[in-house]
């Protein structure tokens, strides 16, 4: 059967480690994201790209939120993208950078993780999950250099610790564990200073979903590339909030009313809440 | 390939001993129920191993049970993850159907039936769950690659011709799960034997009220407290009714005789019957 994809042979009989990329990455490479072609000319500025995401831990959790819009330079290529994307019951992973890639890696990410979990009867330990990450994002070296860079911000909830945990990269790898919160993606440097002055530990996962909305409102005011809440078509950002209880995405109307409240209080003070000095 | 010293075997005889020798390596072992309940698909095990499984998690609403050799079986159900996982990744998570993993395994046991010295001494069940009852499938799928197509219940293992019979006479369509966990045990122990503590229960279901991944282990006090509600209902309800079957039953289980049962029974499945 010389039609078949090679793969199919190596179903009964491949004896490698757990990981599902690993398999691919031996006997369908081409399923991959990451290629080591080269590129004719840097296509960076012309492709879709996603902006911001915020991370921060909350009391026996973690919160992550990131704003809907992708831009090919100047332009807006979308307005409702999803960049937080739910990769198993106690992890997610935002993307900033070349869109296309980096839903490519977040779909293969959450294969990676399931693969483990069902071959392995158990799952990856945090630190295990944050460095598998790290080879992978490592992998798409070569089309970073070409202009196609993505980078995840991942953010887990570690049952041993009971708590929430925040890892970033770079184009190399990584993986950096954050204290507290972190941001990524071109309004990263706004989100950050806002989160920064509004950041409360302890606090509840409510509370910190709405200190990331402020931040990410924040991130939108300076940043052209990242998009404020869409209230006039109902687009609203994504909030994910993972804690002993799994991974849970806030529903629509619930992020509206934390919005709506917030944009409330923006109303009489544009630059928002104000952290105190003494 | 096998031909015996001195002589000539007939097809039909190389065959008829790979059978039996399937067969017998299955009847070694305690059998597996699995059976549609009100919500979804339930999978019961006597295994006394915690990390050992008979009963897997496939894909997102594709679950997997074996008996006979664990070697042989594990080999299989990581080859099921990996088909599905990698048609998932190709395709889309709602591409991964049942029916085209139970053909998978049906074509490799088919094919190490009839070209290897020694066939898998394994049965097994693929079971998807769907949106509604009517969705459900059970794969049934022999050591020569036979596929069953099962309505509402499945066993496998060595005593399945007993077991199927007693879960026959408990099942009926929509049942609660802890009465459709309470109709698995009694189907499992033989009449008048103890039925197996929660420790040496493997139990699982496919439930299509999840989100994402509809199948999910029951263990520790989640188990115990399941087996507190089947046993309640069978004190109050049917203990007349139960007494009455289980020494009918005990009659009928001593005709057979000395003989172990011997399962799958009769001649070498086509899989174009049932």
């Amino acid at each position: 059967m010389a039609s078949q994809p090679a793969w199919m042979n190596s179903l009964f009989t491949y004896t490698g480690s757990s990981s599902f990329s690993e398999f691919v990455g031996v006997h369908a490479p081409n399923l991959l994201p990451a290629r080591n072609e080269s590129l004719a000319a840097p296509v960076g500025d012309e492709i879709p790209h996603a902006t911001t995401i915020v991370a921060a831990t909350c009391a026996g959790g973690v919160v992550m939120a990131g704003d809907r819009r992708a831009t090919s330079g100047n332009i807006i290529s979308q307005r409702d993208i999803e960049k937080v994307f739910r990769t198993d019951d106690y992890s997610c992973m935002g993307i900033a950078g070349t869109a296309s890639t980096g839903l490519e890696l977040a779909r293969l990410y959450r294969v990676e993780l399931e693969h483990y979990e069902k071959t392995e009867g158990r799952s990856l330990s945090t630190e295990g999950k944050a460095h598998r990450l790290a080879t992978m994002i490592r992998g798409n070296l070569p089309m970073a250099m070409q202009g196609l860079v993505v980078v995840p911000l991942f953010a887990a909830y570690d049952p041993g610790r009971d708590a929430g945990r925040i890892f970033s990269y770079d184009v190399g790898g990584g993986p950096y564990e954050q204290k507290e919160f972190h941001s990524i993606g071109s309004g990263s440097i706004f989100a950050r200073g806002s989160l920064k002055k509004l950041y409360r530990e302890n606090a509840s996962p409510q509370d910190t979903a709405l200190t990331c909305l402020h931040a990410l409102y924040d991130a939108a005011d300076d940043d052209s590339a990242t998009g404020g809440p869409d209230v006039m078509r109902k687009i609203w950002p994504v909030v994910a909030v993972i804690t002993a209880d799994g991974f849970r995405r806030l529903p629509d109307d619930e992020v509206a009313e934390f919005v709506e409240s917030m944009l409330e209080r923006r109303m009489a003070a544009p630059e928002g809440p104000t952290a105190p000095l003494r | 390939m096998s031909i015996p010293f001195g002589g000539y075997a007939s097809p039909e005889q190389i065959m008829r001993d790979r059978a039996e020798y399937a067969r017998k390596g299955i009847a070694r072992g305690r059998s597996v129920v699995v059976m549609q309940y009100a919500d979804g698909i339930l999978f019961v095990a006597p295994n006394p191993s915690k990390a050992l499984h008979k009963i897997s998690e496939i894909y997102d609403r594709i679950g997997f049970a074996a008996v006979g050799r664990y070697n042989e079986f594990e080999s299989l159900r990581l080859a099921g993850i990996r088909y599905a996982d990698i048609n998932g990744y190709t395709f889309n998570r709602n591409d991964v159907t049942g029916r085209g993993l139970a053909n998978l395994y049906a074509q490799h046991l088919g094919m190490i039936f009839t070209e290897s010295i020694k066939s898998f001494e394994v049965e097994i069940v693929v079971a998807e769950v769907g949106d509604a009852p009517e969705d459900d499938q059970i794969y049934r799928i022999t050591f020569d690659g036979s596929v069953f197509d099962e309505q509402g219940m499945a066993v496998i293992g060595g005593q399945a011709e007993a077991v199927g019979g007693r879960l026959k006479e408990r099942y009926s369509e929509g049942l609660p799960l802890p009465q459709a966990l309470d109709a698995a045990l009694a189907a499992l122990t033989e009449p008048g034997g103890e039925r197996p503590p929660a420790t040496q229960l493997e139990v699982a279901v496919l439930d299509r009220g999840r989100e994402h991944r509809k199948f999910l282990r029951l263990t520790g006090s989640r188990l115990d407290k399941l087996l507190e509600t089947a046993g309640e209902g069978r004190e109050s309800a049917r203990r007349p009714a139960a007494e009455q079957t289980s020494s009918e039953e005990a009659q009928a289980e001593q005709a057979p005789g000395a003989t172990p049962p011997i399962a799958p029974e009769g001649e070498i499945d086509t899989g174009s019957g049932e």
